[in-house]
């Protein structure tokens, strides 16, 4: 069995963590190529060689690849395709926009957001929002599986994978980059921080967000938020965990004004230690969270600052 | 321009899930089904669309068992044009595969010949993520997905996508497929006079056979269980008795 894994790559740079967790959920899959594949990706490519369990980098640098627009980066895969019996990727939103196209191409079904791995063919992902586990059987000679990397610990490096340079495969003349508005920032990434701390509907506001930025950094802990709160506009997108945001499982979760929507607790009730704090008793966040803090947070959250 | 708009039934975003007892899935007899949420966005965006002049023809397909048409209805009240069911299943609690439903789908393309179709990033219930982008595959057409904005003009479509870190803004050639998230717009609720309205507008029934595709499933479901509970929690009574579990029993902090 082989398998070929999409490195998680922005702008030349690998997303270490999330690409270490699907290189540890693949190994028990078989032996693990890794593509790397951007404008530049050589400096990815050699770093994703250093993971324990990598026995080959694949690096396709090319203008073409830049951005990982969809279209290009399922012809290479799939150009590639023929030698492994697994093409997997970690369940990035870059991996989503483009696995499914890889697997509709080599006509198999794909299987997306794998959080266990039962045998080469069987696999347990989450459904309903999490409300449910289902274990499936693919039936496909080529599987095409996108892992939910908060479930998998990353591989350790020692490894000494060689990386070999390979052509562009075609052209794209269907979709072209225009431009990425990202958000600066110095915290640690979402999907990988030991700590979260999220605030909701209850903050109210943009500017309030400033209280619960004050304990993250505190804490050098990420900061996240619930769909409530970015559909009204006090944080941005990416802040979002949930069923249909980032799914994260941090050591530590600390939930400020969220009720506990179940789209919510899909990204997050893996978490190891889940604190809620919520003025509202009743609230169903109250029901998943090992301490749970029945106060106003405007009162609260500063002063746990404070006493941190 | 005809926008084709793909519409799913599944189990209401409100009601809670239950296992069944043999694990052989989720138990969905008598309960609340609606359209799936990110369709809604869908449709209300081809009713945009068409409110702007920029499209002609709404076209919503839902693809499953006989009662799906419930949910073009909806879609029909809304503001789409006409509808077509295309019966893939008997059984409630049949799920067809997104490779199925986008072989169907690549189908009725063929026949109908739109421009653009909008389409939910994923349904609720299979949480799969993946139609839109095989159908993308299937036809050959560029694919905009998870987008919060999206405009069209002439043989090409901008579209600002939801990323892990912050938001994309592409250019995609026409005829394309968009997926669209939850800040692409807030749809809007049918009222009576249309749902009454929708019950005229021409709904077409097919199957799966009709257009030669099998929609057998690649996965087999082995087992369906419950989630892990998590144990008990406890309530702290202020900060200071919080911050002394985390110290101490916790040790997280």
């Amino acid at each position: 069995m082989a398998v070929l894994l999409l490195a998680e790559i922005n702008d030349g740079e690998l997303a270490l963590d999330q690409t270490a967790k699907a290189v540890s959920a693949a190994t028990a899959l078989g032996d693990v190529t890794v593509l790397a594949c951007g404008a530049t990706c050589a400096d990815a490519a050699a770093e994703a060689g250093k993971i324990a369990g990598v026995s080959k980098v694949l690096c396709a640098e090319d203008a073409i690849y830049g951005h990982r627009l969809a279209e290009a980066t399922a012809d290479l895969i799939v150009s590639l395709a023929g030698d492994y019996s697994h093409i997997v990727a970690p369940a990035t939103t870059d991996a989503k926009n483009i696995l499914p196209r890889v697997a509709a191409l080599l006509d198999a079904m794909v299987i997306s957001d794998v959080t266990g791995v039962v045998d080469a063919d069987t696999f347990e992902r989450p459904i309903y929002a999490g409300n449910a586990i289902q274990t499936v059987k693919s039936g496909d000679e080529k599987k095409v599986i996108t892992f939910r990397t908060a479930g998998f610990d990353a591989a350790g490096d020692g490894g000494s994978a060689s990386v070999e340079t390979i052509a562009a495969a075609g052209g794209n003349d269907l979709s072209e980059w225009v431009e990425d508005k990202v958000q600066e920032s110095d915290r640690p990434d979402l999907t990988s921080a030991k700590i979260v701390v999220s605030g909701g509907r209850g903050v109210g506001s943009e500017e309030s967000f400033a209280i619960i930025e004050a304990l993250a950094d505190k804490l050098g802990a990420a900061v996240g938020a619930s769909r409530a709160a970015v559909d009204s506009g006090y944080a941005p997108n990416d802040w979002q965990v949930g069923q249909t945001g980032k799914v994260v499982a941090p050591d530590l979760y600390i939930a400020c004004g969220i009720s506990g929507a179940i789209q919510h607790l899909a990204g997050m009730k893996d978490s190891k230690v889940i604190v809620a704090i919520n003025k509202d008793e009743e609230a169903p966040i109250f029901q998943v969270a090992d301490y749970g803090l029945v106060a106003d947070l405007f009162d609260a959250v500063p002063a746990l600052t404070e006493a941190l | 321009m005809k926008v084709l708009v793909p519409v799913k039934r599944v189990i209401d975003y409100n009601v809670k899930v239950r296992v069944k007892a043999d694990g052989s899935g989720v138990d969905l007899a008598n309960v609340k089904m609606s359209m799936n949420p990110f369709d809604e966005i869908a449709v209300e965006e081809a009713i945009r669309l068409k409110e702007a002049g920029k499209a002609e023809e709404i076209v919503a397909v839902s693809i499953g068992v006989k009662q799906s048409q419930e949910t073009l209805r909806t879609a029909l009240a809304m503001g789409a044009d006409r509808a077509i069911l295309v019966v893939a299943a008997d059984d409630v609690h049949t799920d067809i595969e997104p490779l199925a439903v986008a072989k169907i789908l690549k189908a009725v393309i063929d026949e109908e010949q739109p421009g653009l179709v909008l389409a939910g990033k994923q349904a609720i219930d299979n949480d799969m993520n993946a139609t839109g982008q095989m159908l993308a595959a299937l036809t050959g057409w560029s694919q905009g997905t998870f987008a919060s904005e999206l405009d069209i003009d002439g043989d090409h479509a901008t579209v600002t996508r939801e990323v892990d870190g912050g938001l994309q803004t592409i250019k995609i050639k026409m005829p394309a497929i968009v997926t669209v998230d939850l800040r692409l717009n807030e749809p809007r609720y049918a009222s009576l006079p249309n749902i009454m309205k929708a019950k005229k507008k021409p709904l077409d029934e097919k199957t799966a056979a009709d257009y030669g595709v099998d929609t057998a499933p690649r996965l087999t479901v082995v087992s369906t269980a419950e989630p892990a509970a998590r144990a008990a929690g406890v309530m702290v009574a202020d900060v200071a008795e919080l911050v002394a579990k985390l110290k101490d029993e916790a040790g997280v902090i």
